[in-house]
């Protein structure tokens, strides 16, 4: 809602500036956005007096005018305008003014004739967007007097962001009604003078959507002059309210809706067949709007129709065919209630959104409709001229919304406030409200006036209360009672743990979009149908994720593209799974590197980063849930996303908790990374229970190391040698160290040798070298039996 | 041969030894030094070996003689080699002196995303307060996500969601108040909980982004006014930005709760002066609030006359961009390691 100073000031004028005012609205809840002026500051412009126009002597489209600008003598004006004519008054730039373009006016000579200034248009004075020609001011005005005295442009616009209860201050006047019951300033009662009807023609009503439309009321105008214009005041009113002129008939209901909050309508009176007809759209009607779409009508939207066809979109927009033109002699002016429920989402589902929507949909005072189509007949035929015909009203009493009085208690208003009101206080504050107040045992019983929509429940009335006071007056508190500890249990890893495990190896954290491209969704994981958007925003966020890989890779790409070639990165989100209803959101951190395995630094040789790398950092991760033998890491074959070489999956006591691998070099290609990728991806709805540590005792007794490197052949994974190893030493062996993996010159192809480090205890005794021998040759035994081993020579 | 010339001759052997020792430079020489004098068939040791050829009256005192010759010689070797050892080690510890501004090595550290930083903080913040953190899914249906929060069909509030449909009753969460719904369907007040997590409206331009983060909050008791929410709202923003701020409380509309606010903060960018962050008005609006509406609490099955309650819903993105100075909310899900890497 945006209005002008003036205008509002002309209903109620409170003393104080505008800043202090629009301070005053913003901590009563209606928030003013903006306070802008209505014009720049136009100094040496004045009101200029057209005495001759004569024909440029060089020049067909120039006239030469003497203008009086108030000075002893008339100065010599070039102008070039169609519209100048002997007797106009016009905006007259003096030699010296600037023009709010920028644009300095000087003497100048054009085509051998001096020029003493400059006849102006409107939008020359950045009144107008686009002028046909100069701005016509009121014959009234004097020659010489200052333009922005004449148009008042001393004015300001008052922006207010309304939320959606507050409807009942879409109107100048609904603004002045509040002003008045903050500051107290009187409100300039609100008397339309009936008009004089002159006619006896008039359209019947036919109310049969009696719920949605409880009142309609129309009159015809007969006879308007379409040559008429939009007087200056108005379109001056309508621009400041943030509205181009249209021509008079539509600038009067635009003007009227502006004023009093109450959407109106015009009808081309020889265009409606028969009579008005309130209804609900049949199935497959449609109508052609006034915007050139045509539409088609769900049943049940509400429709002002003819005994043919539909009219308008009730409340929302009228139909082409119907709309007044440049040839439309006769109107029917309509200003009807149409229930907030009957338009709301209708506008939005169709699309549309116009100043009638708006207001209807939050509620449009139901007592106005007869003030309205008053104060907009009094107007058109002030400015277009004809002859009004009677009203016609049609209307369901009982349709009409009544406030019914609404309890509000004194204990609950302290209870919900933490502060006490007066009672005396309160009444006066809901009573300026224009509500109607009755005292009770308990409180007050309280009715809100009819245009307001927001009064359902006590709890409406306090905040009316507390808006009332302030909520300044309100005291900050501090909490109270007592707080119940839920510390989460040892054996949870937190997030933050998880979080600062990859920080500290030197992982940056990234945040991207759940939603995400189909085309990579599929290709990374082809077998999960995603889960799909009705309405994206883009077509590359149009299914959710079911992995956090796109993201991770997306971000690599991105990041490589601005000349980063070493990337850790991790993300911590969900992934969407499923089916209909059966949509599985599960927690992730998933993780990507790529690039070489440290930052360069001096003295080292660096290499790039490899799968053991990465599964070194989910190490330490799953390291703050379960020591490394819980871990089973199996080669992880067909993952379409991943190298069929390097690809793992991870399980804890059978279930499976993550995978890890190679990017599918082909993926790699395809999404132009530069560099082989490794990523993870871990899921902690699989995780849940840490093992907390346990106490064993320390053995005093030293321990014993042997070596040991066998040949095996080269298919058999270090993790089945280890095994057999450890099933074969038995519990005196308390650590096993892989240090060796080597295949080549001196090893057969087809083998490899593996060097371990066996580390032997016993928690009670020294064990003799005797026995570690023993030990080692079981070992060595066993490989040879279990898996064809030799000892390496 | 005399006495005296006896005991020369010992005095002789020893300062001459005593001079070869002090003049030697090397370990080497001292040990050498030592074998010739003092060993098995050293210099000194021969005088002793010698002892047996004279009377027996002088035998004690020329001992004596050869003894203490040994003994000085000997704390000169002992002497000379440490001194040595000394400067052998000086020299090794200038050899190994680094160039200590050479920088170190191993792994650097990352970070984490300055909205988590933010939230970690926030959370923090309220759990200090007894606040504990719910959660719920971010697939929402439309129950939850408006109509229980007294947004029917059709309300003028809906417009301002703009929001991700899956299917006719399906959909992305526009804020994390469906969270309090759920808690407060399966917990008995007085409750105390933060809500924080991602939210998404089907908008995108300068200023908004189709995902964002929100922290949803709320308290439920037998006797919380406007007065305790007002409490906790100016301890929590003066506490996140570590300083003094003027606070305001603007009346304001949310279908969830009523009376309803908005919170403006004096601008932290310029204190309140007016600056293009504040757009000149020195006030930030930074979170909406208010106390919990009856019906609301009617679809939670809590008892409105007896149990009163706050909420309040704050952007994490917001507050972190006023906190660091960032000025482009995009910039948070572009993910430029060059952004990321200012926060660690």
């Amino acid at each position: 809602m945006k209005f002008s100073e003036q205008w509002l000031r002309e209903w109620v004028s409170p003393k104080m500036d505008i800043n202090t005012l629009a301070h005053r609205l913003t901590m009563a809840g209606l928030e003013v956005g903006a306070v802008e002026p209505v014009a720049a500051t136009l100094k040496r412009i004045v009101v200029g007096h057209v005495l001759s126009v004569e024909k440029h002597p060089e020049a067909d489209k120039l006239k030469v005018c003497k203008v009086d600008v108030g000075q002893s003598r008339p100065l010599t004006i070039v102008c070039g305008a169609s519209n100048v004519a002997e007797g106009i008054k016009a905006p007259t730039a003096l030699v010296g003014a600037t023009l709010p373009g920028g644009a300095k006016i000087t003497k100048a000579s054009l085509r051998g004739v001096t020029s003493s200034g400059m006849l102006c248009s409107g939008s020359e004075l950045g009144l107008e967007e686009g002028s046909a020609g100069l701005l016509l001011l009121d014959s009234q005005s004097r020659a010489g007097q200052e333009i922005m005295d004449v148009l008042s442009l001393n004015d300001v616009s008052v922006e207010l962001d309304l939320t959606p209860n507050r409807s009942d201050c879409l109107g100048v006047y609904g603004v002045a009604r509040e002003v008045s019951a903050l500051t107290g300033a009187r409100l300039k009662t609100l008397k339309v003078p009936k008009a004089r009807v002159q006619t006896k023609r008039k359209v019947t009503v036919t109310l049969s959507a009696k719920k949605a439309c409880p009142r309609y009321t129309c009159r015809v105008i007969e006879g308007i002059d379409q040559s008429a214009n939009t007087p200056l005041w108005m379109k001056e009113r309508l621009r400041r309210s943030g509205l181009r002129s249209l021509g008079p008939v539509v600038d009067v209901s635009n003007y009227v809706l502006l004023e009093l909050g109450q959407p109106m309508h015009a009808f081309d009176l020889g265009k409606i067949n028969g009579g008005i007809k309130v209804r609900v759209a049949r199935d497959k009607e449609s109508i052609t709007l006034l915007d050139g779409n045509t539409v088609k009508l769900d049943a049940g939207t509400l429709l002002i129709a003819d005994n043919k066809r539909p009219l308008a979109l009730a409340g929302i927009m009228g139909g082409e065919d119907s709309a007044v033109s440049n040839s439309t002699g006769d109107i029917l002016l309509e200003s009807a209630f149409f229930s907030a429920d009957a338009i709301s989402g209708r506008a939005r589902s169709l699309g549309l959104h116009t100043d009638s929507s708006h207001r209807f949909e939050r509620g449009v005072d139901p007592s106005m409709q007869r003030v309205a189509l008053e104060r907009a007949t009094q107007l058109l035929l002030d400015i277009v001229g004809g002859k009004a015909g009677p009203i016609v009203e049609q209307q369901s009493k009982p349709h009409i919304p009544k406030h019914k009085a609404v309890h509000l208690r004194h204990e609950r208003l302290q209870k919900l406030l933490g502060t006490r009101v007066p009672a005396r206080k309160t009444e006066g504050l809901l009573r300026r409200l224009g509500m109607n107040v009755r005292t009770t045992t308990q409180g007050w019983h309280v009715t809100a006036p009819p245009y307001r929509f927001d009064i359902h429940s006590e709890v409406d009335l306090i905040e009316e209360v507390a808006r009332g006071i302030g909520y300044d007056e309100i005291p900050a508190r501090a909490l109270r009672g007592p707080i119940s500890l839920q510390i989460a249990r040892e054996a949870m890893v937190q997030h933050n743990s998880l979080r600062h495990t990859l920080v500290n190896r030197e992982y940056q954290e990234i945040i991207t979009y759940s939603f995400i491209d189909e085309v990579l969704a599929r290709q990374l994981d082809p077998s999960t149908e995603p889960v799909r958007l009705a309405n994206p925003i883009a077509s590359d966020m149009a299914v959710m994720r079911s992995s956090l890989w796109p993201g991770l890779l997306q971000t690599l790409a991105y990041n490589q593209n601005r000349q980063q070639q070493r990337l850790r990165l991790f993300e911590l989100g969900r992934r969407f799974q499923g089916r209909g209803k059966q949509v599985k959101e599960e927690l992730l951190i998933a993780g990507a590197i790529c690039g070489s395995r440290t930052r360069e630094q001096w003295g080292v040789t660096d290499r790039a980063v490899d799968f053991f790398d990465i599964k070194g950092d989910v190490g330490a991760l799953l390291a703050l849930w379960d020591v490394d033998e819980a871990w089973d890491f199996r080669p992880l074959e067909g993952h379409p996303a991943l190298h069929p070489g390097q690809a793992a999956s991870i399980s804890r006591q059978g279930r499976r908790v993550g995978r890890l691998g190679a990017l599918h070099p082909g993926l790699q290609a395809d999404l132009s990374l530069e560099r082989p990728v490794f990523l993870f991806e871990l899921e902690l709805s699989a995780l849940n229970a840490a093992k907390l540590p346990k106490f064993s005792e320390i053995s005093k007794f030293p321990a014993i190391r042997r070596d040991l490197a066998i040949v095996v052949g080269e298919s058999i994974p270090a993790a089945e040698v280890i095994n057999v190893i450890k099933e074969s030493a038995g519990i005196w062996l308390i650590n096993l160290e892989l240090f060796d993996d080597y295949r080549g010159e001196g090893i057969d192809s087809g083998r490899k040798s593996l060097g371990f480090g066996l580390t032997l205890q016993e928690s009670s005794r020294t064990l003799k070298e005797g026995e570690v021998d023993n030990i080692i040759d079981l070992v060595v035994a066993a490989l040879r039996r279990d898996l064809g081993a030799e000892l390496r020579n | 041969m005399t006495d005296t010339s006896l005991q020369d001759r010992l005095n002789q052997m020893l300062g001459q030894a005593i001079e070869q020792v002090s003049a030697a430079s090397e370990f080497k020489v001292v040990e050498q030094l030592r074998v010739d004098y003092l060993g098995k068939k050293g210099r000194l040791t021969e005088q002793l070996k010698q002892l047996g050829s004279l009377p027996a009256e002088e035998r004690p005192k020329v001992g004596q003689w050869v003894n203490q010759a040994k003994q000085q010689l000997q704390t000169a070797i002992a002497e000379r080699k440490a001194e040595l050892e000394q400067a052998s080690r000086m020299q090794q510890l200038t050899e190994n002196t680094v160039d200590i501004t050479l920088p170190g090595r191993g792994l650097h550290r990352g970070g984490i995303h300055p909205i988590t930083r933010t939230l970690e903080r926030l959370q923090q913040m309220f759990m200090s307060m007894g606040f504990v953190v719910a959660d719920g899914p971010e697939i929402e249906d439309d129950y939850h996500n408006f109509e229980a929060l007294n947004i029917p069909e059709n309300h003028p509030a809906r417009a301002m969601h703009d929001t991700f449909y899956f299917d006719a009753h399906r959909l992305l969460r526009t804020h994390t108040s469906p969270v309090q719904v759920r808690y407060m369907n399966s917990h008995e007040p007085p409750m105390r909980i933060i809500a924080p997590g991602r939210v998404y409206r089907c908008d995108s331009d300068v200023t908004h982004t189709p995902m964002f983060h929100q922290l949803e909050g709320l308290m439920v008791d037998t006797d919380v006014s406007f007065a305790e929410l007002k409490g906790v709202i100016s301890d929590f923003l003066i506490q996140f930005f570590e300083k003094e701020l003027d606070l305001r409380f603007r009346p304001s509309f949310f279908p969830f709760t009523e009376p309803s606010a908005e919170v403006d903060i004096s601008c932290v960018m310029c204190s309140g002066k007016g600056c293009r962050v504040c757009s000149h008005t020195g006030w930030l609006e930074v979170l909406g609030c208010g106390m919990v509406h009856p019906e609301v609490f009617r679809y939670a099955g809590i008892d409105a006359e007896k149990f009163t309650g706050f909420a309040f819903g704050l952007g994490v993105e917001r507050l972190a961009m006023l906190r660091y100075g960032v000025n482009d909310l995009r910039l948070f899900f572009e993910n430029d390691v060059r952004f990321l890497q200012q926060f660690n």
